[in-house]
């Protein structure tokens, strides 16, 4: 085990179809031009979702993202906001969201604009929130939809897929959720804080990139890890 | 027919029915007298606890209470009213239960008595056990899941309202662990179910048989016990230490020197059970073995990770007397008959001198006549471990770990169970969990935490009272809000936690996950398989094996006949060495007197350390520093075990961190650690800057420890397996992991926001316990921290001391796992840069 090396910066900036953008290690991107922060995939109340079915999780995930959602809106100040589509990890889960979460939640979209992205778990606008609910929105040179389009993929940033990377290095193993992108399009990491993570190498993500120039930014302690595709694992 | 008669002595004639007493005289054999005196406390009511070495005829003395019982009873007629299960025998194994089917069957039908056997293991067929329940045999062999099980079912009344005796065989290894726990309130509910029922316990000789006779009975009052019987051990075994003429290594686990005089001694015997303390180690004795085996001698391998059908064959070739030699791990420790083993050898360090005895008792089942055994020391400080234990076994030293307190996730799960039998009073179901040995004593306000748990999660935002597991209705009784419930709980219970495991199949080379599936060689651990790329090689089932690739839940795997391999690097023994033999070692390495009885190249190289460095006093700590290339190094000897170690290692790197002496990294063996860094640690100890005495404070284990904890990979196992065992989160199958892995919610997310936001949350509490007592070893770790206090002895050093090159050998070898993963993300996105920076 080695104590010396202190990774240094807290983001990575890098170009996106030509727009600037910073890459957060805790899983949000900024685009600075536009004062726009977009996260992806809040699945928000998985927690009391799979309590209904009889798993009784702690009900604190919303709360979790949530917190982790203030941290970076107090550090960027945004003027727009996109969650990028399964916001809510099932069309009841607006209404069944805990009161004071719900405020906590009102108190982070005020003052700022705020998308919904109609996601598969949260088609339609959550219940008794404000924020334009929305299939897909364009911002300068990118294009925001939830699930990656399998046409043309030119400056289209989507979540859906929970991207997840793994490298081995001195005979360990480590598995972080990552930022896919071959600078052309990018795959955003989940933000939930009960959400899991499907590895780069499965063949539905693999095949969206250029596998040349795909990069995975690999969620650190403190800032990403950009790691050439090379070197990525299955599994 | 008089004559033989007469080989019973009064006691004897009275205590035995006709049959019996016939059935022994016609082989001319006769009751041994515990047999006897079990039989005669029994039908006066007691409760007993048989202490006895193998080959005493435990087997026999635990049911004669049952069979006599039985013997009498009237045979049921037809039409007559159902008649549950009269005696219940539990084994930790299901091979165990299927033996001793086999060995209780003959002499029962031999003398002709009306009593039917049978087993209920997680092999029994559905039809089958769906018969018992109609109609139960009289006596039922099974394990403690099936107890469970069974207890949790809507008929457990009837079932066991007739219950006589329940036989707890192996009796010391069933109560060391969770499942001993849940056990322990299986037998709570039976005694309630069958207020009459006594136990016996059968288990080989521990440290403390008081614990064993309080767990027997109800404590109610607390600190009753069962009665006792001892019976000495026959011949004391002959021991051996393997006096090589090569050189004992100085580190290492793999024993490959003393391979060749291994193969002469199987040459020597009929029958040779090897044992190994780690699965990769029997792997690579095993091919060592067949290295030299020029005689083509029938030498297998036995493991836990082989596949089942593999297992039998080998256990059944055993049986035959087939076999030369075994070599095992401790899956062939508990008392299954084996055929005629007539030597045992031991590999590697014996870790507790209870364990040793137990081992050896496997061979030669004849308790008059010796045992013989060999040990074999894998390094130097073995060498000094095995004589200890030696010693002990001579003197008959006992050092089985205490018995500790029954834990909540344990207790969650039984409570579930409890309601998926019947509705229940908190009241009542509280008064007969505290009769348990190890929950006498739970306190109320921890129970209702527990149920409350159960019901709705337990926690402090009160927000799932509709999604109730279980509810209290208007009567006051605690019912299940859902039949689904059940069989959710009937999915999930026990207590056994698997790493999760991917079949290993065969395939032809060379094709990758393309290929056709050969056979399933048997299963490996998934973080193992985690750190393969394809083309590693390794060694499993006796083979070297090519890593070809993962394919959903099978890792496939080729033939790498002649390669070198990487083997296994399975986490070395399960067991920590136990503080009797730490302090033994420590006694030898004191006192150049008893170098006598080691062989010559480990005594020169304990003196050695004495004329270049220092020997440690018993009770004494050594420190060591000394500069080795461009980085200082810090030596302790503690003795603790790896455990141990590792959690002071890691504790002691954040002090010295603090301390500004750079510390870069550590490794822990079971007798030292080795911490390093880039300042000179002797100098400052020399200078005062660094104070070893606060340095070794016992307060580390205060904040330090609690800091450390939170992120540690350690807390976050342990948590996965109390969430499983309390039924937060279910049972992984195999193949069940891919399609579960969008639905469910991984354990290390579950642990870290639950720890943001309740950290007294009782998983948690339950979760910390776990970990002092098992995987940190932090009740050890305190009880060295005072014993040193004020003894610690600082040597600095010119350069490496010959006590320290054993651990030096380590670095590198052992890589710790968890910690520091962004380190390893940095040098891969560091790797990009060089990567970029070069030539394409």
């Amino acid at each position: 085990m080695n104590l010396a090396a202190r990774p240094q910066d807290a983001t990575s900036l890098a170009d996106l179809n030509g727009e600037a953008a910073m890459l957060d290690h805790r899983g949000a991107l900024f685009l600075p031009d536009h004062r726009l922060l977009v996260v992806s995939d809040l699945h928000l109340e998985k927690g009391s979702a799979l309590a209904r079915r009889g798993a009784l999780m702690p009900p604190y995930d919303s709360a979790a993202t949530l917190a982790l959602l203030r941290e970076l809106i107090e550090v960027y100040r945004p003027e727009i906001v996109i969650s990028l589509g399964d916001s809510f990890h099932d069309g009841w889960g607006a209404a069944r969201m805990p009161e004071p979460f719900r405020a906590r939640l009102m108190a982070l979209m005020d003052g700022r604009e705020w998308f919904w992205v109609a996601g598969n778990h949260d088609p339609e606008p959550p219940a008794g929130l404000p924020g334009s609910t929305v299939r897909e929105i364009a911002v300068g040179r990118l294009v925001f939809r939830h699930e990656p389009s399998r046409a043309d993929a030119a400056g289209e940033v989507a979540g859906h897929l929970h991207p997840g990377a793994r490298i081995v290095r001195r005979g360990r193993s480590v598995r972080r959720r990552c930022f896919a992108t071959d600078g052309r399009r990018l795959v955003m990491p989940a933000f939930g804080a009960f959400t899991g993570m499907l590895n780069l190498r499965e063949r539905v993500l693999w095949g969206l990139f250029e596998p040349a120039r795909l990069h995975a930014y690999m969620l650190g302690r403190d800032r990403v890890y950009p790691i050439a595709g090379a070197l990525l694992r299955p599994g | 027919m008089s004559e033989q008669i007469s080989l019973f002595d009064g006691e004897t004639a009275a205590r035995l029915p006709e049959p019996f007493l016939r059935w022994f005289a016609e082989r001319g054999w006769s009751p041994r007298a515990h047999q006897i005196e079990l039989l005669a406390r029994a039908q006066r009511g007691a409760s007993v606890l048989l202490i006895a070495p193998t080959g005493a005829g435990k087997t026999l003395a635990g049911f004669l209470p049952s069979l006599t019982g039985l013997a009498a009873r009237a045979p049921r007629k037809p039409g007559q009213a159902f008649r549950g299960v009269h005696t219940l025998y539990i084994s930790p194994l299901k091979a165990l239960a299927v033996d001793i089917e086999r060995n209780l069957g003959k002499p029962v039908a031999e003398m002709g008595l009306p009593i039917a056997i049978e087993t209920r293991t997680g092999d029994t067929p559905t039809h089958k056990r769906q018969r018992q329940k109609h109609v139960p045999p009289d006596i039922l062999l099974t394990t403690p899941e099936q107890l469970a099980l069974l207890i949790a079912s809507a008929d457990a009344e009837r079932f066991f309202a007739g219950l006589r005796y329940v036989v707890f065989d192996e009796l010391h290894s069933l109560v060391v662990s969770k499942r001993g726990h849940l056990l322990s309130l299986g037998l709570a509910r039976l005694r309630r179910l069958a207020p009459d029922l006594q136990t016996i316990g059968l288990s080989a000789t521990v440290a403390d048989p008081d614990a064993l006779r309080r767990w027997l009975v109800p404590q109610h009052p607390p600190g009753r016990m069962a009665d006792r019987i001892a019976v000495e051990g026959g011949a004391k075994p002959e021991i051996t230490i393997l006096a090589s003429d090569e050189r004992v290594p100085w580190a290492g686990h793999s024993a490959r020197y003393a391979v060749p005089e291994l193969y002469q001694a199987i040459r020597r015997h009929n029958t040779t059970l090897l044992f190994v303390n780690t699965r990769s180690q029997a792997e690579i004795l095993f091919q060592e073995l067949w290295r030299v085996n020029e005689d083509g001698l029938p030498i297998a391998l036995h493991h836990g990770s082989l596949d089942v059908g593999q297992r039998r064959k080998v256990e059944k070739a055993m049986a035959d007397n087939a076999l030369r030699a075994i070599v095992a791990t401790s899956t062939l420790d508990l008392g299954i008959d084996w055929g005629d083993v007539d030597l045992v050898v031991h590999v590697g360090a014996p870790k507790g001198a209870s364990r040793l005895a137990q081992r050896i008792g496997r061979s030669n089942h004849r308790m008059d006549e010796p045992s013989r055994a060999i040990l074999v020391p894998a390094n130097r400080f073995e060498v000094m471990e095995c004589r200890a234990a030696l010693e002990a076994n001579y003197i008959g030293a006992q050092d089985t770990p205490p018995l500790l307190d029954g834990t909540l996730d344990v207790l969650a799960q039984h409570v579930l169970g409890a309601a998926c039998a019947a509705p229940f009073s908190a009241d009542a179901l509280f008064d007969e969990i505290r009769t348990a040995a190890p929950y006498a004593a739970l306190d109320r306000a921890t129970f209702d935490k527990v149920v409350d748990f159960v019901a709705t999660g337990g926690y402090a935002l009160k927000s799932y009272e509709r999604y109730a597991r279980i509810r209290r209705t208007k009567d006051g009784l605690w019912r299940i809000s859902h039949p689904r419930v059940a069989q959710q709980y009937r999915l999930n219970v026990g207590t056994i936690i698997e790493a999760p495991m991917l079949n290993v199949r065969y395939v032809r080379a060379g094709r990758g996950t393309a290929s056709r599936g050969g056979p399933v060689l048997g299963k490996v651990e998934e973080y193992f398989l985690e750190t393969l790329s394809p083309g590693d090689t390794f060694m499993f089932s006796g083979k070297v094996l090519r890593f070809e690739g993962i394919r959903e839940n099978e890792a496939y795997v080729s033939n790498a006949a002649g390669s070198d391999a990487m083997v296994p690097s399975y986490a070395g023994g399960k067991f920590p060495l136990s503080s009797y033999l730490a302090d033994q070692v420590r006694g030898i390495i004191a006192d150049p007197a008893r170098w006598q009885a080691l062989p010559a190249q480990v005594a020169d190289w304990l003196r050695l350390q004495r004329d270049k460095s220092v020997l440690p006093k018993r009770r004494d700590l050594l420190v060591e520093t000394f500069p080795r290339g461009d980085r200082h190094y810090m030596i302790v000897y503690p003795f603790e075990g790896r455990l141990a170690h590792q959690t002071l290692s890691m504790l002691l790197t954040r002090r010295l961190e603090r301390a500004r002496a750079q510390p870069l990294g550590f490794v822990a063996s079971e007798y030292a650690l080795a911490i390093w860094g880039l300042r000179d640690m002797g100098g400052m100890i020399g200078s005062g800057r660094l104070s070893l005495a606060e340095l070794f404070d016992e307060d580390m284990l205060g904040d330090d420890l609690e800091a450390w904890l939170a992120e540690s990979w350690l807390l976050k196992r342990t948590f996965r397996a109390c969430a499983v065992i309390a039924g937060l989160i279910e049972k992984r199958y195999p193949g069940q992991e891919k399609s579960g892995r969008q639905v469910t919610v991984s354990a290390d997310l579950i642990y870290d926001v639950l720890r943001a936001h309740e950290p007294d949350h009782i998983l948690l509490s339950a979760t910390r316990a776990d970990a002092a007592a098992g995987l940190l070893d932090i009740h050890r770790l305190g009880e060295m921290l005072s014993r040193i206090r004020g003894r610690i002895v600082h040597k600095h050093l010119e350069r490496i001391s010959p006590l320290a090159v054993p651990v030096m050998l380590e670095i590198g070898r052992e890589p710790v796992t968890g910690e520091a993963n962004d380190v390893l993300l940095s040098e891969a996105a560091g790797d990009l840069i060089e990567d970029a920076m070069g030539p394409t």
